[in-house]
């Protein structure tokens, strides 16, 4: 009979290596950073200790302590104070690491004092013989009451010990390892008198600070002579933390040694050179022009190839299929519109791979840092850089690292703008509207036009971030309390296994989840574009020949091809929103491109490919470039995709809020639809008016 | 000699004696800001502010204006 699984929490300080040991228990793929605050939400998976027990394992974001300044860090808090809640756990794992044991003890004392059953795991122990540092386990495990797994969750080491202790909770002591009311011993006395039957430390928590916690009711101690005031209170917070490590140091006195012939200076050797006043910038930027270098020049050369194994694929598929309507969706349409996608694997992954290192080797924090008094004059904190960089992939993931921002003021106005940041999905747009309006010559001999363009685009999605910032800045009255502490994680070098892992599984994502949007849009839109609700359009084959018999036959066919289009559903979609798309230069197909794209950006290509792919009658294949290249408008007589309207539609993608999963995730983020819809409609507005002004000067 | 940790130099190190409850969060605390430890200025960034230090082992950035408040007494060496 299997007994129901063990919940167990995972809860530590940032950085101490929660999510990796979460990988090694579960088999999941979480991401892990050398950045404080990688995970910033309750995740969950299962994991077998053996003898048909299993464990239901609940990772967390990292914590300092119990006293929760954001966001991520609430989230530890509210759980372990919810007896309710789904995830309550039978059994907290607290995850220390070896280095900074002293300061990850702090969060242990508190948690211990909730008298849950508790373990601890002092993680990393692969670091130990390289730092001189030994520990006296069983010593430790007296003085702290509790069982101790020495793991290392990179090599894999000790996590059976871990197993076992977790599936033999119930012998863990539940007893507290220090008396914190002890701070003010008659304070503790009273607040057991007035609530019975609370947990003391639950109690002091929940006065001490707001969260939310049910069956308490505050206001009966806002009428006791001896309740305190706020001041009071942070004094008393400030006896307990120092009565805290007074104890750990007592401990850590007789347990821990460190040879001091080992240890090394080297970390602040590497700060004093990379977080310099001068040579710190000068890095910076190094790294960024390399990340830029890789995008765009060295990703060229695996695109090609993908680029022409599709468009081979096209034809094999044109040539082996029965010919049709069908084949021509799946060989124009579909096979273009994934190609569309499938080719930018080589520049995201760069884009992932640099982003995971900077992230795993540590040095994230030293931009933040380097960054900050900059980023101040805009109403942003260095942290908000973090978003911004990590935006150039995806919105989404930004949007949730905005998290850990303490003020909230900070926070919104960053989740306000990372959508202006240039992310993966704007890059086929941007790679196929350049290639087609922007000549492929050097200037100054080596800087290649194209690649300057793009390169320009990137700079002008930041520029916008940034002044968006000043401006909502000024514009948001709300006060909230600013503080900017943040930690600086010895560097590591990067685990091979984790990026490897990060990039694998962030490319896949992106692929199938455009993939598959672009494979169902291609579908609706081949239908909408195959029926009509007028009768001429199933008639139009004889009506047009009969009429136009002086013309070839290619000619007729064209014709043909294109009143069906025209009025097909999709084109009287298209025309109905065409008189408002067509100042700003672009013809109803690519309106419909626009709309599709409001799903999400990378559709645009794909859907361009399906609609030329249904309007034309040619069994010839051609690249969607190639194709997008001969498309003619109808009344000037010129290419549709000319300087002044690709500029146009260029402006109008770097602006307008085009990703439904975005806003999603921002409606989630700041609790309202509100903000979302601001972002919706701003951006896409100011999107139109650049748009329309940049054509109508350039034309 | 006496001074506050924003008035530090390079590679200075000093032992913390007092700090301003007040406007110091106690997430600084809690990194181990607190009478007694030791404080050393690893790195001052552009513009001289936010400051790095190493502060009872943990290395981590703060703002000037919160490194005002907290005095400390320099070691010589
Ligand atoms: N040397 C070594 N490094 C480790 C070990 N476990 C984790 N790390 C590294 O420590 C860093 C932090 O790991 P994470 O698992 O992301 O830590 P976390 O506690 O989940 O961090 P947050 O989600 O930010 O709170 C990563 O760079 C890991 O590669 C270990 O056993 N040994
Ligand atoms: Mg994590």
């Amino acid at each position: 009979m299997k007994s129901n699984p063990i919940k167990v929490a995972l809860i530590g300080n940032p950085n101490t290596g929660k999510t990796s040991l979460f990988n090694q228990l579960t088999g999941l793929k979480q991401q892990v950073g050398n950045y404080p605050g990688i995970t910033v939400e309750r995740k969950v998976g299962s994991c077998s200790l053996g003898d048909s027990k299993n464990a239901t394992i609940l990772d967390l974001p990292g914590t300092y302590s119990l006293n929760t300044n954001s966001l991520d860090e609430n989230l530890v808090i509210e759980l372990l104070l919810n007896k309710n809640d789904n995830d309550y756990p039978d059994v907290v794992v607290v995850v220390t690491e070896v280095e900074n044991l002293k300061r990850n003890l702090l969060l242990f004392t508190q948690i211990k004092d909730l008298e849950i059953p508790t373990v601890l795991v002092i993680n990393m122990a692969d670091q130990m013989e390289k730092k001189g540092i030994s520990l006296d386990i069983p010593k430790m495990e007296i003085a702290l009451k509790t069982k101790i797994a020495l793991i290392s969750s990179r090599k894999a080491t000790g996590i059976n010990d871990l197993k076992k202790i977790i599936s033999n909770y119930q012998e863990l002591s539940t007893e507290a390892c220090l008396n914190a009311s002890e701070i003010d011993s008659d304070y503790f006395e009273n607040l057991k008198r007035i609530y019975p039957n609370q947990q003391n430390y639950k109690l002091w928590l929940v006065i001490s600070q707001d969260v939310n916690f049910g069956s308490l009711n505050k206001t009966i101690l806002q009428n006791n002579s001896f309740s305190k005031s706020d001041a009071e209170l942070k004094r008393l917070q400030h006896k307990e933390t120092i009565k805290r490590y007074q104890f750990i140091n007592d401990i850590l006195k007789v347990t821990k040694k460190t040879d001091p012939t080992i240890a090394t200076d080297f970390q602040s050797k590497l700060d004093r050179i990379l977080t310099h006043k001068i040579f710190g910038y000068v890095i910076f930027f190094g790294i960024l022009f390399l990340i830029f270098q890789s995008i765009f020049d060295w990703s060229s050369v695996p695109m090609d190839f993908i680029d022409e194994q599709f468009a081979s694929l096209s034809s094999w598929v044109s040539e082996h299929l029965p010919p049709g309507k069908l084949t021509d969706l799946i060989a124009q349409g579909m096979i273009p519109g994934i190609g569309g996608v499938v080719i930018f694997i080589p520049q995201i992954a760069f884009l992932f791979l640099f982003i995971s290192l900077l992230e795993e080797s540590g040095y994230m924090s030293r931009v933040v840092f380097l960054m900050d008094k900059g980023m101040r004059r805009f109403g942003l904190s260095g942290k908000s850089l973090v978003p911004l960089i990590s935006g150039t992939a995806c919105a989404i993931p930004a949007v949730m690292a905005t998290r850990n921002i303490e003020n909230w003021k900070e926070r919104l106005i960053t989740i306000l703008i990372t959508p202006f940041t240039t992310c993966s999905a704007r890059i086929p747009v941007y790679t196929i509207l350049i290639a087609l309006i922007i000549p492929d010559t050097r200037v100054l001999g080596f800087l290649n036009l194209q690649g300057l363009t793009l390169m320009f685009l990137y700079a002008l999605g930041f520029i916008m971030a940034i002044l968006s910032a000043k401006i909502l800045n000024s514009i948001l009255k709300f006060q909230s309390k600013s503080f900017f502490v943040i930690e600086m994680p010895n560097y590591k070098i990067p685990y091979y296994k984790n990026v490897g892992l990060n990039v694998i599984e962030k490319t896949k994502a992106f692929v199938f989840g455009a993939g598959k949007i672009i494979i169902s849009l291609s579908i609706i839109l081949w239908f909408m574009a195959s029926y009509s609700p007028k009768d001429a359009f199933y008639t139009a084959e004889t009506t047009i020949s009969e009429t136009n018999s002086s013309l070839s036959e290619d000619e007729i066919n064209d014709k043909i091809a294109s009143f069906k289009l025209e009025n097909s559903y999709i084109g009287i979609l298209g025309k109905s929103i065409e008189p408002l798309i067509e100042p700003l230069g672009y013809d109803w197909k690519i309106g419909i491109g626009i709309v599709a794209s409001f799903a999400a950006r990378e559709v645009f290509v794909g859907t361009m490919a399906t609609i030329y792919s249904v309007g034309s009658h040619e069994d010839e294949v051609n690249t969607i470039k190639q194709r997008m290249k001969s498309e003619i408008h109808p009344v000037t007589g010129k290419p549709i995709y000319n300087f002044a309207s690709g500029i146009s539609l260029l402006l109008f993608y770097a602006f307008a809020m085009q990703c439904m999963s975005t806003l999603a995730v921002v409606k989630k983020e700041t609790n309202s639809w509100k903000w979302p819809m601001i972002q919706l409609f701003v951006m896409s507005g100011f999107a139109y008016i650049v748009a329309l002004i940049a054509y109508q000067l350039l034309k | 000699m006496q001074t506050t940790v924003d008035q530090l130099k390079k590679g200075e190190k000093a032992i913390i004696v007092a700090f301003n409850l007040d406007t110091i969060p106690l997430k600084l605390i809690e990194m181990g800001c607190m009478e007694g430890h030791m404080v050393e200025l690893i790195q001052t960034a552009p513009f001289g502010d936010p400051i790095f230090l190493d502060m009872n082992g943990t290395h981590l950035a703060i703002r000037k204006e919160m490194a005002k408040e907290i005095s400390v007494e320099i070691i010589e060496n």
